[in-house]
């Protein structure tokens, strides 16, 4: 049989086009048909070295998938996947494949690389679809209950990974979630047009139906201590996954106006509270005709986007270096560009001025040029003296990144934290200077990714299941 | 010992009506009421579409397992939540947040309330009478219609004032004219005070804190931000105090009156204003006022 000539590009993903879709929070892209994903499975060499397992941080045999794709065996494939990923539908969604699996991807040396993050997205909403609703998936079995409890603190991407191995040992898992829902970042920060929210809730659903409890609404550090936890409560053990949830502000005049948010404040306001919907859902937000989102990862393009979406005229991104340093995932800034986002690269706010009823009215930019790299290797931007203009907004949303949430560290006074107040954490278990307390995600690491949180959290699971094994025998 | 944790049901379980659209009503929480001290807050929401409201804890009973909030139906999610009747449930119940007041213990301190800031003044009342602290009660209102929690505060007060706008009750005038006479004439007596504690409207607690100001007297305040997580996660709740950012959720909500932006309070606190009317306006229309509420 003569081999077909290899196909150079990725199959596109289909989306909704980008004049309606920035009128609505649907989600944008619609995924693979079933001869779409056999086509791009199809476009693997299944090369020898397999590089693009090594590129991922959970290491999903994604040659192996990829096979089973290809011979339209869909089911199967997302079981292959799940075998190291138990998240699929939300990674093929939000990791950034280009700077992993596909980064390292053999064709990627002289084509495009495989769609990777697309194949896994259509496999796991293929059996998603399959599994009819959340009571259809057959559930695996379960280790004997060992009798051992274990409280994970937050709801990410982080403790589900951990709630879902350990529950599966055979014991009982508790996550206590600050927020009335649970998800952390996949619920309030994430936008629905990205990641839709009926994807994390069948997650969840399903880790409550492995058995997991989820106790929402429950502020540890104020609700409980992690030793309430560890003492009368009765937990063996706790993982503690807070996220990095505190927002940073520029320290510039004008920063408490009323239409100054953080992006935190505005995504949960969106996000979580349905603010899009106002008045049906109670929770209102500031609706900019002119909005300036500051910053250039994640979460500044979720929250520009956002802005377009709720009526933004002009909607501009802005961000002191230039667009190949920006962190945000390269498929998010492509969508951005088509949805009529201004960007405007190497500019730094320095002032936000408001009207009299200190209200924002415009703010005053100044402009950047790269200098010369800096310790980490990269072009540190210097501001050019007397460049400074203002530009006319009503909305300033600054996503310019976040910190640790000091509740538990506060309340907790043994464990060891880092200058910047995040956990000190060992990589290859998470245990921290506490007995029997572990921790993994943002809250050790910074701000980083879905996929880091969740491989943390495996590593994780595996050292709290060999820590409460060889608990001593609990008396009376 | 069954140690798990249950779900506190957050059933209402009392509701009595304290005056004009305030109502004090009673919800089952045993781990809240255990463990919240004076100052503390919690954070309501009533149903799925409903937003998140925070809400100064005015009592508890722990042996009863339920925590008292007092609300004041000013826009539609305040107005939903005193409606609610005994037997239904809110949604969520999350708490108890933010610091405890710092109770001084066998001191002498002035407790001003003003309009709704009583429900908060009137736990923290409470804890200083328990730690045998002199305590000077002044609680004052627009008119006598409009004051709330007098006799709860009276018995636990050492010395206790009104004022009344109109002067339709007690004195006529503001919280801030009773509070100097206190302030002179414990000083007259040798027996200063050693900190006033004023909430209420913003411009009652900057009339307080620049009556003490000549005095150097330590004014504490609650401020009441607009809040979403409670948490300290998104920063909605900033203020400026001393000149620094404080997120009044965590870092407060007490703080020293003193070093407050008042001014930047008052706008933040507007953001919303052209919203929550047509929230209201809306929900009045298919909620038309009920007789018997009152
Ligand atoms: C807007 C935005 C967009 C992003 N986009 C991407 C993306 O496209 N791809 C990607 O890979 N990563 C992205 N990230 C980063 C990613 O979401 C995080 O790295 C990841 O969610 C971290 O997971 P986690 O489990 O550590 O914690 P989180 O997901 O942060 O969850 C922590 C949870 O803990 C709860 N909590 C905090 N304190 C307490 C307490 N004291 N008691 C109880 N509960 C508490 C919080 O409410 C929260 O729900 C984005 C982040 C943001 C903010
Ligand atoms: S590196 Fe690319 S071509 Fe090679 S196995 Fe992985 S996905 Fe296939
Ligand atoms: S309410 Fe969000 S930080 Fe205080």
């Amino acid at each position: 049989m003569a081999k077909k000539p290899l196909q150079k590009k990725k199959n596109p993903i289909p989306c909704q086009e980008a004049g309606s879709r920035s009128a609505n929070f649907l989600e944008v892209a619609l995924g693979y048909s079933p001869e779409i994903a056999v086509s791009e499975a199809d476009r693997c060499i299944q090369c020898k070295d397999q590089p693009c397992v090594a590129g991922c941080p959970v290491e999903i045999d994604i040659p192996a998938f990829i096979r089973l794709m290809r011979d339209g065996d869909f089911a199967g494939a997302a079981r292959k996947i799940k075998e190291k990923n138990a998240l699929p539908a939300v990674c093929g969604r939000v990791c950034p494949q280009e700077e992993q699996c596909e980064a390292v991807c053999t064709l990627a040396k002289k084509f495009e690389p495989v769609g990777i993050g697309r194949l896994e997205r259509f496999a796991a909403d293929f059996e998603a679809a399959m599994a009819h609703g959340a009571d259809g998936a057959p559930l695996p079995k379960k280790a004997p209950p060992t009798g051992r409890r274990i409280a994970c603190v937050g709801s990410g991407p982080a403790s589900l990974t951990v709630a879902g191995d350990l529950v599966l040992q055979g014991h009982e898992v508790t996550v206590f979630e600050a927020l009335h829902k649970a998800g952390g970042v996949l619920v309030y920060g994430i936008p629905e047009f990205r990641l839709p929210k009926a994807i994390v809730q069948r997650e969840v659903d399903y880790l409550a139906r492995l058995g997991v409890e989820f106790q929402t609404s429950v502020v540890i550090g104020k609700s409980f201590t992690i030793d309430e936890l560890l003492g009368e409560l009765g937990y063996d053990a706790v993982f503690i996954a807070t996220g990095a949830g505190l927002p940073h502000f520029m320290k510039i005049p004008g920063i408490n106006l009323a239409g100054v948010y953080s992006a935190n404040e505005y995504l949960t306001r969106s996000n979580l509270m349905k603010a899009y919907t106002f008045p049906e859902h109670a929770t209102p937000i500031v609706r900019g005709k002119r909005v300036a989102v500051i910053g250039g990862g994640n979460t500044a393009m979720d929250s520009v986007r956002t802005a377009r979406r709720l009526g933004a005229e002009e909607a501009r991104l802005v961000y002191r270096r230039s667009r190949e340093e920006m962190p945000a995932r390269k498929e998010e800034v492509e969508h951005a560009h088509e949805e009529g986002i201004i960007f405007m690269m190497l500019h730094n706010p320095t002032k936000i001025l408001g009207d009299e009823k200190g209200r924002v009215k415009a703010i005053e930019l100044i402009k950047q040029q790269l200098g010369e790299p800096d310790a980490s290797g990269r072009r540190s931007p210097v501001a050019i003296p007397g460049s400074e203009f203002t530009v006319p907004v009503d909305l300033v949303v600054m996503a310019v990144g976040q910190g640790a949430n000091p509740l538990i560290r506060a309340t907790t006074p043994d464990l060891k934290c880092n200058k910047w107040g995040n956990i000190e954490a060992d990589p290859e278990t998470g245990a921290t200077s506490k007995k029997g307390v572990f921790a993994g995600g943002d809250i050790v690491s910074g701000g980083a990714t879905v996929i880091l949180a969740m491989g943390a959290g495996r590593k994780s699971a595996r050292a709290i299941h060999k820590y409460v094994c060889e608990l001593p025998v609990r008396v009376g | 010992m069954d140690t798990r944790i249950r779900p506190p049901s957050n059933a209402v379980v009392g509701r009595t009506v304290l005056g004009p659209d305030v109502v004090r009503i009673d919800i089952e929480s045993p781990f809240i009421a255990s463990r919240r001290r004076a100052g503390q807050f919690v954070i309501v929401r009533v149903d799925e579409r409903g937003e998140r409201i925070p809400l100064t804890i005015a009592d508890s009973d722990a042996r009863r397992g339920t925590v008292s909030l007092i609300v004041q139906g000013v826009g539609k999610s305040t107005r939903q939540l005193n409606s609610l009747p005994v037997g239904s449930r809110l949604l969520d119940l999350v708490g108890p947040l933010g610091r405890p007041t710092h109770v001084i213990e066998r001191g002498r301190v002035a407790c001003v309330g003003g309009g709704i800031g009583t429900a908060v003044i009137f736990p923290i009342v409470k804890a200083l009478h328990a730690a045998e602290t002199h305590v000077i009660a002044i609680v004052g209102a627009r008119n006598k219609g409009l004051l709330i929690l007098e006799d709860d505060i009276r018995p636990l007060a050492d010395e206790f004032f009104i004022t009344t706008d109109d002067g339709s009750r007690g004195r006529k005038g503001f919280v801030s004219d009773q509070l100097l006479d206190c302030i002179k004439s414990a000083q007259a007596a040798g027996t200063p005070l050693d900190e006033v504690i004023a909430i209420g409207p913003v411009p009652m607690m900057r009339a307080v804190c620049n009556a003490t100001r000549p005095f150097g007297i330590k004014t504490v305040v609650s401020l009441n931000s607009i809040m979403v997580d409670g948490t300290g996660m998104c920063g909605g709740c900033r203020a400026s105090v001393g000149g620094e950012m404080k997120f009044v959720c965590v870092d407060g909500p007490e703080f020293d009156g003193h070093a407050v932006d008042f001014d930047e309070l008052t706008l933040r606190l507007q953001t919303y204003r052209e919203d929550e009317q047509r929230a209201l306006k809306e929900y009045m229309e298919s909620h038309p006022p009920d007789p018997h509420s009152h």
